[in-house]
């Protein structure tokens, strides 16, 4: 239970960091927190079936596969974006924000 | 139904395999991609075949079955859906090998954004589902990407939004996993029980989809995520990667989420569409570039698309089906040609902005055919499918005598025409003379001018997609 319960405290703290933070970097490690809390949840959750289920674990591993490619794809594009400025102010102006 | 499962495992493993051999030898890349393309569009129109004639498809991948392997299935709807991806697909990939532009690259990640959108319409497993829309995003970011310069921050944008989406889905995922054991929706949809953890799920997961679909007022980040990218690429988002998130929302919620649907959510959905196009028509009225009129108008047309779900539990509810489905598979087609049109235009006339550009015929001729056709089945002229659509889509709304609905759908409709008209005054103008940065091969007009046709000629077939989207053939039943 106490598990499930800081699985739901992560996730908020995931969701308000995305929101919240400036800095993109800060962003990505939101959204590597939120699935985090999502994986916390489903590993609590097979530890609590009886007889214990591995589907959960297996679908926590594929997770994480997929959340370090997305973090790789994120990371390359934030290095891209750093680089010009000048059309990113472009942009915003364009576009109102 | 040996011959079915081979189909599948094709439209699935011929993407995956040759989008790595593209990577490895970006020398042969465009030859793969053309052959890929060709055994996709066969593959996909020979399962349309076999779902005409035996009714739903479903095998259990590696014999395993469904509790825990992986189901999958194809009814009326992912057919449908299949031939359209394989349409746009084919359509995208033809214009950009006539563009002759250098980059390799382009090749294994529209091969990846293929082979994820097939198997998010054939799957029947809420996490194999998860597993295709990641893959999904991340090719479509990258595709995004390619663009360079401002297409940067809305790749970034549309990245963040869409990892959100399916961390929250994932979420609703993980919470129905937990209540039922189960993951694939068959199984889900008998065991559901109105419960608050299964309500929370079905929350979270339609906040994941909505946020996916780009459904006002989670809409943010589409118009420059589509707006920016490269043509073929706008194309194939705004026609089908927007109508697989709409699509799952649709398949959950009718099946296995149907416990919920009572007014209350019904009602919501409606709203939200109705404000979708209300929203999107208003914006795409003030739009200064051409690109950004067309991907605003996406956001708007969506609203229509939503409105099947207050419509689903009625009299009306298989008119409203066959006319939504049809809604959004001629918008598909018709949306791909246009911003393929733009794209031809805009590279020969070096922008889209729409004070400048113009008039008929600058630039090549047939781009600008497309955009006619493309913008008649939009707003819904006959014989075209958009008209088949809506018409079908009014009369299940007036069966119901649901008349909020019904004025939805002809304000949408009113908004379609207002800003269609602007694209009207542009093809109006006299065709330039001035400084042209390029004449592109006539061919490039070719796949888009194709897809108008289609779109248009979608109006004609319209006894085989009766009997494609009738409610025999749908998995699970219409509710």
């Amino acid at each position: 239970m106490i598990y499930l319960l800081l699985a739901g405290v992560l996730f908020v703290i995931g969701l308000h960091g995305l929101f919240v933070a400036r800095h993109l970097l800060r962003k990505i490690l939101s959204l590597n927190v939120l699935s985090a809390a999502v994986f916390l949840l489903l590993v609590a959750l097979a530890r609590e079936a009886d007889p214990l289920d591995a589907v959960p674990h297996a679908i926590v591993l594929t997770g994480i596969v997929v959340s370090v490619s997305a973090t790789a794809v994120a990371l390359v594009l934030l290095v891209r974006l750093s680089r010009p400025r000048e059309d990113q102010r472009k942009l915003m102006d364009e576009e109102g924000g | 139904m040996s011959q079915a499962n081979t189909l599948m495992a094709v439209l699935v493993g011929v993407p995956l395999v040759g989008a790595i051999i593209a990577f490895v030898y970006p020398r042969l890349a465009v030859s793969i991609t053309a052959v890929c393309a060709g055994v996709m569009v066969a593959a996909a129109a020979g399962l349309t075949r076999l779902v005409l004639s035996s009714g739903v498809l479903r095998q259990d991948v590696g014999g395993w079955a469904a509790p825990l392997g992986i189901g999958w299935q194809v009814d009326g709807l992912s057919a449908g859906l299949l031939l359209l991806t394989a349409a746009v697909g084919a359509a995208g990939a033809a214009h950009r090998a006539f563009e002759a532009l250098e980059q390799p690259f382009f090749w294994p990640l529209w091969l990846f954004l293929w082979g994820a959108l097939n198997v998010l319409f054939l799957s029947a497993d809420l996490f194999n589902l998860y597993v295709a829309l990641e893959v999904l995003s991340l090719a479509a970011v990258a595709l995004i990407a390619m663009a360079g310069g401002g297409a940067l921050p809305a790749a970034w944008r549309y990245l963040l939004a869409s990892m959100l989406g399916s961390t929250v889905y994932l979420l609703g995922v993980a919470l129905l996993y937990g209540r039922y054991g189960a993951l694939d929706i068959a199984l889900i949809a008998d065991a559901l029980e109105t419960d608050l953890p299964s309500a929370l799920a079905a929350a979270l997961i339609t906040l994941g989809l909505l946020l996916k679909a780009a459904v006002f007022p989670l809409h943010f980040w589409l118009p420059s995520a589509h707006g920016r990218a490269p043509a073929a690429v706008s194309a194939a988002l705004s026609a089908v990667v927007v109508a697989a998130a709409w699509y799952l929302l649709v398949r959950l919620w009718f099946a296995p989420f149907g416990a919920f649907q009572g007014n209350g959510v019904g009602v919501l959905f409606g709203l939200l569409g109705a404000a979708a196009m209300v929203w999107g028509g208003l914006l795409a009225l003030v739009q200064h570039r051409l690109k950004m009129l067309i991907a605003y108008s996406t956001v708007s047309q969506f609203g229509f698309g939503l409105l099947l779900l207050p419509l689903a539990g009625g009299v009306g509810a298989e008119l409203a089906w066959r006319g939504a489905v049809v809604i959004v598979l001629s918008h598909g087609l018709a949306k791909a040609s246009l911003f393929l049109a733009v794209g031809g235009i805009a590279r020969s006339q070096g922008h889209d902005r729409l004070d400048a550009v113009g008039g008929f015929g600058s630039g090549g001729v047939l781009p600008w055919l497309a955009l006619v056709l493309a913008a008649a089945s939009l707003l819904g002229v006959p014989p075209t499918g958009g008209f088949a659509g809506k018409w079908w889509l009014l009369q299940g709304a007036l069966a119901e005598g649901a008349w909020l609905w019904v004025l939805a759908i002809l304000l949408g409709t009113l908004f379609t025409a207002a800003y269609l008209s602007r694209l009207l005054a542009v093809l109006l103008r006299p065709a330039q003379r001035g400084p042209q940065t390029g004449r592109p091969s006539p061919l490039t007009a070719l796949p888009g001018f194709v897809l108008a046709l289609m779109a248009c000629g979608l109006g004609l077939a319209l006894p085989a997609l009766e009997r494609l989207l009738s409610s025999a053939l749908v998995a699970g039943g219409l509710p």
